[in-house]
């Protein structure tokens, strides 16, 4: 019944992920079709109500401008709602506003997409914030990072074109795709138990006489855009285990699908951009075959449960249950962690840090690679910069110049292309080796020896990938943790997108090479294991010493 | 009318952009900030009030005795049907556990503290019976759910302090097992504060 309830729930998502690639074409191509109609009488109000008279192309660089001075403006007005908070409506837990550190490092990884959280909602946050910055970070940093996504694909793939508009997509973005999306989830999540609700706190008498409060909330309404837009952080402290964010085996598959579906129609939405739709197959087949190895490797560790727990004599044929929940069981669990880490979303609907050494390793390599599907737009554009390094790689090896969809990959676009790729393990290994030598982080890890090793690399790895997630034992809200990983989740976030607008920008200006027999094709089962294998060979060269100290070593002791 | 057009079309000075961004701003957080989880609370309370208000419990004469997605904690009383470990307590106003790694020897203290309490407390059912679900501390340390074994080893035990047969709870855990959703999805469960709400009834007869 495991390995079924899996593979349903990965045929589900190959089914409506091809479907949902076109639709999102039609969004982001800016041809006139039918859901204009449907969708301008909101579009209309909104360019006017923001001032955006003409939604003509635009350079890369105006594009990245717009897209950074967006956000700022996001944060800016974020910030200052969480430093207010216990002052404005909608408290009626009496919660005070947030320090200046926490304050920092929360609303910088909301709008990056992040979601790594150093509170708990349950006691650091208003519905107020709860709504007008979390909920609504989580819609507009999902957009920002939706919008370059198209502008990269318009880059690489159109013939001396613009890249497009930043406010135009962002629009879009939200009316065509998260709003009306995220509306039907939130119901749906209702309908299956999940609350949403303005009442305060519940404070009931228990079977047994004893008082029990129960934190409550509007959590439907957070829950969906946190999967659809792929951001993760939970209404509740303890995220997607908690009983009211996730109430059952059908809404983890609903949440599972809500946080899977967007990134694996991208995909398919650059195939139809490339007018080549094999193109978008390669790369979905390469995300594929990676998460299944991932998925294989996370199920088994957790079934095979904690070696120490199994010498001691109980029933443990169930697996590793420390941590997970019983409605989830193992298929369930192992099942949301890969898709969780693999679409960067950073939900937990088990407890990371208590994953037997294998299986936390997975989330951590998913991480580490950042392309196996990956978090909305993110993903795609970090495996199209791996595409190509490939082709790069494999056109010095034929000692040819190499092409990508027929446009001449030059140093400029290869530097760029470098420092996007370097910079991801410089700012997880450099602040990981920094957290150890001081003792403003040591003090932090909860577990000794090698599992403390893994944990603070998962909280760098978790940040740079603008995942979210966490190993939680970690007691990561103080000044040293919130502002290094404040300041990694930044550099994660924003040097790899600004340097890939640059290379598409460049891409544009480029001249056409007209396919020929000698050409590299990127389009059949060659190139898919050309991909795996230059994904692998640089994750593994990058990773692989840190890798043996933390979870393999933690495994080997343990066993 | 095609938005494509060729670069250079956007002419208008960069300082613009800094005004529509501020625009933007403002704009999207009423419109996904406020607009939004207000028409979903107030679609929610029309539709599912029940579930949008926590899907509450209620005993015979009406009155709330808990969430019934909520664990509570039982492990005071050994006639009732036990939950899980929970490091909190089954306080509901916070969540959360220990998050013990699988090497950390607390753990397997917590573990082995736990065997002893069982021994103590059900000396006719021999500890490789005891499911690891009921000894390990879930996710949220408000799980309502346990899996059917972890319920049926403890009837030994209730059945013993309240006199009501073995064969009667069995009936009843068998009554209170939940299938898997549509048949397929996630694990067997028992919700334990809806079967101490009926245990708790029979023993008041």
């Amino acid at each position: 019944m495991d390995i079924l309830q899996i593979v349903i729930v990965i045929g589900v998502l190959v089914l409506i992920a091809k479907p949902l690639g076109n639709v999102l074409y039609h969004v982001f191509s800016n041809e006139p079709n039918r859901t204009d109609h449907v969708f301008g009488w909101l579009e209309r109000p909104i360019y006017a109500l923001i001032g955006l008279k003409q939604r003509g192309g635009m350079s890369w660089k105006r594009y990245a401008l717009s897209f950074v001075v967006t956000n700022l403006m996001l944060v800016a007005i974020g910030y200052i709602l969480l430093r207010m908070q216990s002052g404005l409506p909608l408290n009626p837990n009496d919660i005070g506003s947030m320090e200046p550190t926490l304050a920092f490092n929360t609303i910088i990884s909301f709008m990056t997409n992040t979601n790594l959280q150093h509170y708990s909602g349950e006691t650091g946050l208003t519905y107020f914030a709860q709504m007008a910055v979390i909920t609504m970070m989580m819609f507009t940093s999902a957009a920002s990072g939706f919008s370059v996504a198209a502008a990269f694909v318009r880059g690489v793939t159109s013939k001396g074109k613009t890249i497009g508009n930043f406010f135009e997509d962002f629009v879009k973005a939200h009316t065509r795709v998260f709003l009306p999306l995220a509306t039907i989830v939130a119901l749906v999540l209702v309908a299956l138990q999940v609350p949403q609700t303005l009442d305060p706190t519940l404070s009931l008498t228990t079977l047994q006489g004893a008082t029990q409060q129960i934190a409550i909330g509007p959590v439907a309404s957070l829950e969906s855009i946190k999967h659809l837009g792929t951001n993760g952080g939970g209404f509740f402290g303890v995220n997607s285990a908690h009983p009211f964010e996730n109430p059952n085996p059908l809404t983890n598959v609903i949440q599972i699908l809500s946080m899977w579906a967007l990134p694996a129609s991208l995909p398919f939405m650059y195939g139809r951009f490339a007018n080549n739709r094999k193109q978008g197959w390669v790369i979905f087949a390469t995300m594929m075959a990676l998460f299944l190895v991932f998925l294989t490797v996370a199920y088994t560790a957790e079934k095979s449960g904690n070696p120490l727990l199994n010498d001691v004599g109980i029933d443990a044929s169930q697996g590793s249950m420390e941590g997970k929940e019983v409605r989830f069981g193992i298929a369930q669990s192992a099942l949301f962690t890969t898709v969780t880490t693999a679409a960067t979303t950073g939900s937990v609907n088990n407890m990371h840090d208590t994953l037997t050494p294998l299986g936390g390793l997975v989330p951590l390599a998913e991480m580490m690679l950042n392309v196996v599907f990956g978090g909305k737009g993110v993903g795609l554009i970090n495996m199209l910069m791996y595409a190509i390094l490939a082709v790069f790689i494999c056109g010095l090896m034929v000692g040819r110049t190499p092409e990508f969809l027929g446009r001449k990959i030059e140093p400029h676009e290869m530097k760029l292309i470098a420092i996007a790729i370097l910079a991801h393990p410089f700012i997880i290994l450099v602040p990981t080796a920094a957290a150890f030598v001081t003792e403003l982080g040591m003090g932090s890890l909860s577990n000794s020896g090698f599992h403390g090793i893994t944990q603070a690399l998962y909280e760098y790895a978790s940040s740079a990938a603008n995942n979210g997630s966490g190993f939680e034992g970690l007691a990561d809200n103080t000044p040293f943790w919130n502002i290094t990983t404040g300041l990694v989740m930044f550099v994660g976030r924003y040097i790899s997108i600004i340097a890939m607008l640059a290379v598409a920008g460049s891409l544009t200006r480029k001249q056409w090479v007209p396919e020929t027999i000698g050409t590299f094709r990127t389009d059949n089962a060659l190139f898919v294991f050309l991909l795996i294998g230059t994904v692998i060979l640089i994750g593994a060269l990058t990773f692989l010493p840190v890798i043996v100290l933390g979870p393999i070593a933690e495994h080997l002791t343990i066993r | 009318m095609s938005t494509m057009v060729h670069e250079g079309q956007e002419t208008r000075p960069r300082g613009a952009i800094l005004w529509i961004a501020l625009r933007a701003g403002v704009l999207f957080t009423v419109l996904c900030g406020i607009i939004y989880p207000l028409v979903s609370t107030g679609l929610a309370q029309t539709l599912f009030p029940d579930q949008a208000n926590g899907s509450l419990l209620k005993d015979k004469e009406g009155n709330v005795i808990g969430s019934e997605l909520i664990g509570q904690s039982f492990s005071g009383d050994p006639s009732y049907f036990h939950g899980r470990v929970s490091s909190i307590d089954y306080k509901g106003e916070a969540s959360g556990s220990n998050n013990y790694a699988p090497s950390n020897s607390a753990l397997i203290s917590r573990v082995q503290a736990s065997i002893a309490q069982w021994q103590q407390d059900n000396p006719d059912v021999p500890i490789q019976e005891l499911p690891i679900a009921l000894i390990t501390n879930s996710g949220s340390g408000l799980d309502p759910h346990i899996t059917p074994q972890s319920a049926l080893v403890q009837i030994a035990r209730i059945s013993k302090l309240t006199g009501i047969s073995a064969v009667e709870l069995e009936s009843l855990v068998s009554e209170f097992t939940e299938s898997r959703d549509l048949g397929v999805f996630g694990e067997k469960r028992v919700n334990v504060l809806k079967l101490n709400l009926v245990l708790k009834e029979k023993l008041e007869k």
